[in-house]
């Protein structure tokens, strides 16, 4: 598969043009290929017989990967045919290019006329996993090299590792690299003996800031960081706001609480349904990017935002698609104790297909809120408040929430989250089409 | 204190403990009426007699097994190997019976020898003539292991280990027979077995040496304070076995660094030991993995620069201590 555009790691067979047997003239089309961009002519640089077509019409090939094979009338290949095989069990994506002929590179040498010898010089093609490679030394799962007397002293001085850059071999972290850092000094903070003392015991190092304290950071905290960090970096996210009337949808928590008391459902409870129903008609908001597939989700597991102490954990309303309103409600009552007492089981807050974070209560009017992948949306919804609305040329007040709406463009498109959020709207504002 | 050899501080030792203790006798080739392949017990003869000073025939196994049978009767043998190389010929009384006859007559007998005489290379004596063998002794539990590497030191650590109740491998060097220092003329100085020395104080790096590679290291410290600034200090332990592990885990804690050197192969060695002692004793102090110089994993050459090549240096050991303080 040769490089057909300047950022193509992978191709498509459209359609082979030729089928094996047939005669091939040099720079005559023999397929056709999707590229990442295009549709585009892949020529032979060689005249000579298609003996074997490898990657079917609609089947992908990488770059570097044998798709076929041009050669003299009646060639024995099998041996090449071998060669091949056991390079694609190997690494599906062999830089080797063994007895490859086919090309479209106008600057790629035609090769020896034998084919059953392999191109003796491959072209380098890295393929994935190599390209991965760098990446994942250097990233925040590699290792840091230390030596054990300057790791000691770093923790002895309360330096941060990570904010130090090794002098020895590797990178080393050693001695003198802290001894530097402690002369500096810029690193070096109090250690702090006991942890229990919440004052602001630590004064800023620019004169008449702020003074500070420092605690250790939180298992949960360092993941929701983790985790926040992810999704901003690689999850391309854009936003949507929209303007709910909420009255109808109010009026109808009020007579579920009238049918189940003492029992009282939340208008947050509303949401979780209707969202949940919503993205029924709208799957990409219920589905996950992943990678080469996009996963859609049967039921709408909607996670429900809810803050603790240390942070804030989002536990699941399994299939709140098919549950009542007051059973959605007694769940997120449940749950939520749970989560407060800490006592949440890994299966109640993972594995949501999307979340709602609500943040009316505190009076918020609208805000947008982070997504936690691999979900693909998250609902930010805010306080909903008597508003004049303008109705038929009249001004009349309506209880109106904002509710903003994050989506991971990966899957879904500026129409499909405004299309949800249409039909969201219309569930809230008309509660009966949440039964159609 | 007085001036003199390695090898005249031997014989002092070995004198003064004929003198002291009528028991103690000496045995090997050559020892007596010849004084001695290397004269260490010049003159010994002479003064003590056929009964403490007995030329054997070239017998290894035959004298060491008489020696050790001596021991068991209550005497204090003095063995003298030519060079250690031939007591792989008398492995089987060293190994299999000094070393192992207290714990095996359950406490009855203690076998006090000494096998003393040359270890290491020495000057073009080829293959089988050069091997350091004290990891081989060091390995078996019931033999004492020592080392020295200046006058003073051979005097004190012989006449301790002729007062040992226990076997000892006593390792020389041929090439530091004519080595000169201050040897104190104390009839009764010793110096315990078990008790390193810190021949040159320093703060940046710890070399650790024993016998040969001892003025090797010193001379190398020498070069890394003038040359580099860099402040080296050298331990040696003197004893292999038992090893003072204290001594050496304290200077790496100081240094954070440590080149071991030694002039036996590296696989197995007393230095690969120290090495592993050092990690489970100061592994938090290191700055730099440790560094090793050994004689190279194959037989001695003959030929002089290669025998040179094989052998540790001073060069040898500065590009070690440069490597590990990260120069």
């Amino acid at each position: 598969m040769p490089k057909l555009s300047p950022t193509m790691e992978e191709g498509q067979i459209s359609t082979w043009v030729k089928s094996e047997g047939d005669e091939i003239e040099a720079n005559e089309t023999i397929a056709e290929v999707d590229t990442d961009k295009a549709t585009m002519e892949m020529t032979s640089l060689e005249a000579g017989t298609l003996l074997k077509i490898l990657v079917p019409g609609g089947e992908n090939a990488k770059l570097g990967q044998t798709i076929g094979i041009i050669g003299e009338k009646g060639e024995d290949i099998s041996a090449l045919l071998k060669e091949i095989e056991s390079e694609g069990s190997s690494n599906g994506a062999s830089a080797k290019e063994a007895g490859q002929k086919e090309s479209g590179e106008s600057d790629r040498e035609a090769s020896d006329k034998d084919t059953s010898k392999p191109a003796d010089k491959p072209e380098e093609v890295p393929s994935k996993s190599e390209e991965k490679k760098p990446a994942a030394e250097t990233g925040s799962s590699g290792r840091m090299l230390v030596s054990p007397i300057a790791a000691r002293m770093a923790t002895e001085n309360g330096i941060d590792l990570r904010t130090i850059s090794g002098s020895g071999p590797n990178g080393r972290i050693i001695k003198r690299d802290i001894e530097a850092a402690i002369e500096s000094g810029v690193q070096s903070s109090e250690q702090k003996t006991e942890k229990t003392v919440k004052a602001f015991a630590q004064t800023a190092e620019v004169q008449g800031a702020s003074a500070y304290r420092e605690e250790n950071t939180s298992n949960i905290r360092r993941i929701i960081a983790e985790r926040l960090a992810e999704s901003i970096g690689p999850v391309p996210t854009f936003y949507l706001t929209v303007d709910i009337e909420m009255d109808r949808a109010l009026e109808l928590r009020k007579s579920i609480n009238d049918a189940v008391a003492p029992e009282r459902v939340s208008v947050n409870d509303v949401l979780i349904k209707a969202a949940a129903m919503a993205s029924m008609q709208h799957p990409f908001v219920n589905s996950s990017y992943r990678g080469d597939k996009i996963r859609f989700y049967e039921d709408a597991d909607v996670g429900v935002a809810v803050a603790i102490d240390e942070g804030l954990i989002t536990p699941v309303i399994r299939g709140a698609n098919k549950k009542g309103i007051a059973q959605i409600s007694r769940e997120v009552k449940e749950l939520a104790e749970l989560a407060r007492e800490k006592k949440l089981q890994p299966e109640q807050y993972t594995g949501a297909t999307f979340s709602i974070s609500n943040l009316g209560m505190f009076g918020i009017k609208e805000f947008t809120a982070i997504i936690n992948p691999p979900e693909a949306a998250i609902f930010a919804i805010g306080a909903a408040k008597p508003t004049a609305v303008v109705k038929n040329g009249e001004i009349v007040v309506r209880n109106v929430m904002s509710v903003t709406m994050s989506c991971d463009h990966r899957v879904i498109d500026g129409a499909t989250g405004a299309k949800f959020l249409q039909t969201f709207k219309q569930m809230l504002e008309n509660p009966a089409l949440m039964l159609v | 204190m007085a001036e003199m050899t390695i090898r005249d501080a031997l014989n002092a030792a070995l004198r003064e403990e004929l003198i002291r203790d009528e028991n103690v006798f000496i045995m090997g080739e050559e020892v007596a009426e010849y004084d001695g392949a290397y004269k260490v017990t010049r003159g010994l003869w002479k003064e003590f007699g056929d009964k403490r000073v007995v030329d054997t025939p070239i017998t290894e196994l035959g004298f060491a097994a008489v020696g050790v049978g001596a021991a068991m009767a209550g005497l204090r043998p003095v063995i003298e190997f030519m060079t250690f190389n031939f007591s792989i010929l008398a492995a089987d009384q060293i190994i299999n019976h000094a070393a192992k006859m207290l714990y095996m007559s359950g406490g009855q007998f203690n076998i006090p020898i000494v096998f003393r005489g040359p270890n290491g290379s020495a000057y073009q004596v080829s293959s089988q003539h050069s091997q350091a063998l004290e990891a081989l002794y060091a390995n078996f539990p019931g033999l004492k292991v020592v080392m020295p590497s200046t006058p003073a030191d051979a005097k004190g650590l012989l006449k301790s280990s002729i007062r040992d109740d226990n076997p000892v491998i006593f390792l020389e060097q041929e090439t530091m027979y004519g080595l000169k220092g201050e040897v104190p003329e104390d009839d009764d100085f010793t110096i315990p077995l078990g008790v390193a020395d810190v021949k040159r104080e320093g703060t940046d790096c710890t070399i650790v040496a024993r016998s040969f590679t001892v003025p090797q290291a010193l001379q190398a410290a020498e070069i890394m304070q003038k040359d580099f600034d860099v402040s080296v200090e050298v331990v040696d332990p003197r004893t292999i076995k038992p090893l003072d592990i204290e001594t050496i885990a304290n200077s790496v804690k100081k240094t954070n660094r440590l080149v071991i050197a030694e002039e036996s192969h590296s696989f197995a060695s007393v230095g690969a030991e120290i090495s592993h002692q050092v990690l489970e004793n100061a592994f938090d102090y290191l700055d730099a993995p440790i560094k090793r110089i050994s004689t190279a994993e194959a037989p001695m050459p003959y030929a002089r620069n290669l025998e040179v090549a094989a052998l540790p240096s001073v060069e040898k050991i500065v590009a070690a201590v440069k490597e590990v303080c990260y120069l």
